[in-house]
């Protein structure tokens, strides 16, 4: 039997209705959108459709939003777009010390091009502190980058004041949004940023797929060279299948935000209050309210989170963010966090999603239970 | 109606076969190949290293880690120039290609010449084949790069891969090819013919579309283009569209399978096409090689006819009268200017797509509209008139010209 899978921060199943709406994308509709045949039109009209979907859901206009391969790509378009774009106007960059490695690397790919980049830090909470961003910003600051929602402990930033004070400065901001949208609202208008970056697989879409929310008047060094497509911003025939699973997946987020949320929220307790119940030395990571609503990373004292997983066969998670988890370390999320040793090396983050149940949670806990009352003899 | 489809440059449909392998994936086998510590994301990884090795045994390749995973046939284009160009310790050196080449070479080459490199558009004929002698003229010292097309989109000339390759390898240069079009329809072997990098589209191979990858020859690192995760060897970071590259694995396995039958199938089409075209409609040119040409490909002018017309006359048949990413610009095609067919006549190509889903029955359909209508639209052409008159034809008739040199 399969495990009960508690990853949905590393990626999700695609929603059975988006997957319906890609069906016909399979076959019939196969057009290239940049022909201008019937069987292109087609494609275009899609493609144009699921942009107007995003752009509902980010509370934004279908031309600010640029599909890509995925959140890295947008990531990468956005920060190497921006910083590169306007180098004669300054030199700085600042990010935060927990974001994702597709805003990590991008930093010390701009470092290596003679940019500064400046680590903001965080509290043990996960949070970045506004009086350190106005203590960063300097006359050469080009962008902020700061993510909405961390993909590990779930911690929601404070984006709209930490916009506001680069909007005061004159400074662009952008924000890696993949782990919030879908699981709480995200409207560009209320963060105030310039540039969001979003993940189909992250909320029920396909992997591949992803977009860029591009503010007007913010101008951006295209990172992909080829025909003008995606407002001569993104070059590659587009992925009219996943991009319509994107739009579809965008509009179930917005459709079912609430409800969603209510019931992740719901999984989410009732698994950490049947572990709190019956375990000793368990600790939440984050913060109990400004978090996901779907995600628990819970410290097991003095264990391995790897002998913990190991052990675990009845319970797909993860024991650091997924992308790096080849090497067994302490997530730099965690060490930002200034999380014990003796907590962190057994840490495991779950997260749950729209298609888990009660009963699956009530299994999870009976096993993760038996699993660490075992480790601890 | 639902329109004949013969546009197959642009794009292809899916296959049945890879429909079903990417069944899965879309719906129960939903992991992170990244996710290693559960079944979940074991499973996906399997699926891609599977794809991996069918992607390789399409073009030989001996190992299945020399191929990148990408979102397209444009991104590892990309990939392979700026990818070997910043490489270099400092922005200099030298890429030498040709001049219709896809706009993801030519576009990538002209915004790298922005950055400090140099760039040479080698001289082809009126076919549009590369001059091999003014391409070992045009190496130097720094030269790098060789990158050139294994086929053109629009014409289908094929170009001569083995050559270019000893060539660059003479003075130890890398060789890039953009195979997109060739690939399922020409048999590439990139130890055979000397390949050191080459770029997959998965949607012109009857895949889907958002992704492709790049063949790099072990041993050779690559400058990555998209920082994050470290996946792909540190090449190209961001989670794989699992579907996708399980979809253009299998695309890969059946481009290799039935490449023999399905060319010689394709080849019987276009000479029928061919045939049809020029015994039924008079003053016609044939763009691009006579013989060495994509089994799939015919582009002609009609003159005294302009090709938006034609396509918009035979409407029940999806035609292109240029390439699908700058169609929808007025431009002529930048490529028959390259090779030196004059504006009149470049506005009046259409650009036949042959694939999998064509039958005699449509060429047929096809000919028939293209008589029929070609003979109205010159009717209503006062130069056809005159033409027709004795008047100053040599004008508008084709002679081969020099190549444009940039």
């Amino acid at each position: 039997m399969l495990p009960i899978y508690l990853d949905y921060n590393a990626t999700t199943p695609i929603d059975p209705e988006v997957a319906a709406a890609m069906l016909p994308y399979l076959s019939d509709v196969f057009g290239n959108p940049s022909s201008t045949h019937w069987y292109g039109m087609r494609a275009k009209q899609s493609v144009e459709s699921a942009r107007r979907r995003v752009a509902e859901l980010l509370g934004c206009s279908a031309d600010e939003i640029i599909f890509t391969s995925g959140g890295s790509e947008a990531n990468n378009l956005a920060i190497k777009g921006y910083c590169l774009a306007h180098r004669d106007r300054g030199d700085h960059l600042i990010i935060s010390a927990v974001e994702h490695p597709a805003v990590m690397e991008v930093a010390d790919f701009l470092r290596n091009q003679g940019f500064r980049i400046t680590v903001l830090p965080v509290d043990g909470q996960g949070f970045v502190s506004p009086r350190d961003l106005e203590a960063a910003l300097d006359a050469g600051t080009l962008l902020v980058s700061v993510m909405h929602a961390n993909n590990e402990v779930g911690t929601i930033e404070p984006i709209a004041e930490l916009a506001a004070i680069a909007r005061a400065r004159q400074v662009a901001f952008h924000t890696d949004a993949a782990q919030s949208v879908g699981k709480i609202g995200v409207r560009v208008d209320e963060l105030k940023v310039d540039l969001l970056s979003l993940a189909g697989h992250k909320l029920y879409a396909p992997k591949g797929i992803g977009a860029l929310y591009i503010r007007r008047g913010i101008s951006l060094q295209k990172q992909i060279h080829g025909a003008g497509h995606e407002r001569g911003l993104r070059a590659g025939t587009e992925n009219v299948l996943e991009i319509v699973g994107l739009g579809k997946a965008c509009e179930i987020a917005a459709r079912d935000l609430v409800d969603n949320q209510v019931h992740m929220r719901r999984m989410r307790d009732r698994l950490f209050s049947g572990l709190a119940a019956r375990l000793a030395a368990i600790q939440w990571n984050g913060h109990p309210e400004l978090c996901l609503p779907n995600t628990l990373n819970l410290s097991f004292r003095h264990l391995e989170a790897n002998a913990i997983l190991s052990g675990l066969h009845e319970v797909a998670a993860s024991a650091g963010a997924a992308c790096h988890s080849d090497a067994i370390m302490i997530s730099p999320v965690l060490q930002a966090m200034a999380v014990p040793m003796e907590w962190a090396m057994g840490t495991i983050r779950f997260s749950v999603g729209r298609m888990t149940t009660a009963e699956e949670i009530d299994r999870a806990v009976t096993a993760i239970c038996r699993v660490v009352t075992a480790l601890r003899g | 109606m639902k329109p004949i489809y013969m546009d197959h440059h642009a794009t292809t449909p899916i296959a049945a076969e890879v429909l079903e392998t990417m069944m899965p994936f879309l719906t129960s086998d939903y992991g992170n190949p990244s996710s290693s510590t559960h079944v979940y994301g074991r499973v996906a990884r399997a699926a891609v290293e599977h794809a991996r090795e069918q992607i390789a045994a399409l073009i030989a390749a001996q190992r299945s880690d020399e191929i990148i995973l990408t979102s397209g046939a444009t991104e590892s284009d990309n990939l392979a120039l700026k990818g070997l160009a910043y490489r270099q310790a400092i922005n200099k050196g030298h890429i030498i290609t040709i001049a219709t080449e896809h706009k993801a070479i030519i576009d990538t080459a002209e915004f790298l010449k922005k950055q400090g490199f140099d760039v040479t558009y080698a001289k082809i004929d009126a076919y549009g084949v590369i001059d091999l002698q003014n391409l070992r003229d045009s190496i130097r010292a720094d030269t790098f790069l060789i990158t050139v097309q294994a086929a053109n989109s629009e014409i289908g000339t094929i170009q001569p891969l083995r050559d270019i390759a000893q060539i660059a390898h003479e003075q130890g240069i890398l060789f890039h090819t953009d195979a997109v079009q060739g690939l399922g329809r020409m048999d590439i072997d990139v130890v055979r013919d000397g390949i050191d990098l080459l770029s997959i589209s998965g949607h012109k191979i009857y895949g889907p579309k958002g992704v492709g990858a790049l063949y790099v020859k072990k041993g050779i690192r690559l400058h990555p283009l998209i920082h994050g995760g470290g996946h792909e060897n540190g090449m190209r970071s961001g989670t794989l569209n699992v579907p996708g590259i399980a979809g253009l694995g299998k695309a890969a396995e059946i481009a290799k399978r039935d490449l023999i039958q399905e060319s010689e199938r394709l080849l019987n089409l276009r000479e029928r096409l061919r045939k049809g075209i020029e015994s039924r409609v008079d003053l016609v040119q044939l763009n691009g090689h006579p013989q060495q040409r994509l089994v799939n490909n015919l582009n002609y002018s009609f003159s005294f006819v302009e090709g938006e017309s034609l396509m918009l006359a035979c409407r029940d048949v999806a035609l292109s009268s240029g390439s699908a990413c700058t169609s929808a610009s007025l431009q002529s095609s930048y490529v028959l200017r390259a090779i030196g067919v004059p504006e009149t006549l470049a506005h009046s190509s259409i650009r036949f797509g042959l694939g999998k889903s064509n039958s005699a029955e449509e060429i047929d359909h096809l000919l028939d509209l293209l008589e029929k209508h070609v003979r109205r639209l010159r009717e209503m052409s006062p130069l056809y008139e005159m033409a027709r008159e004795g008047v100053d034809l040599d004008t508008f008739a084709w002679t081969p010209h020099d190549h444009h040199n940039h």
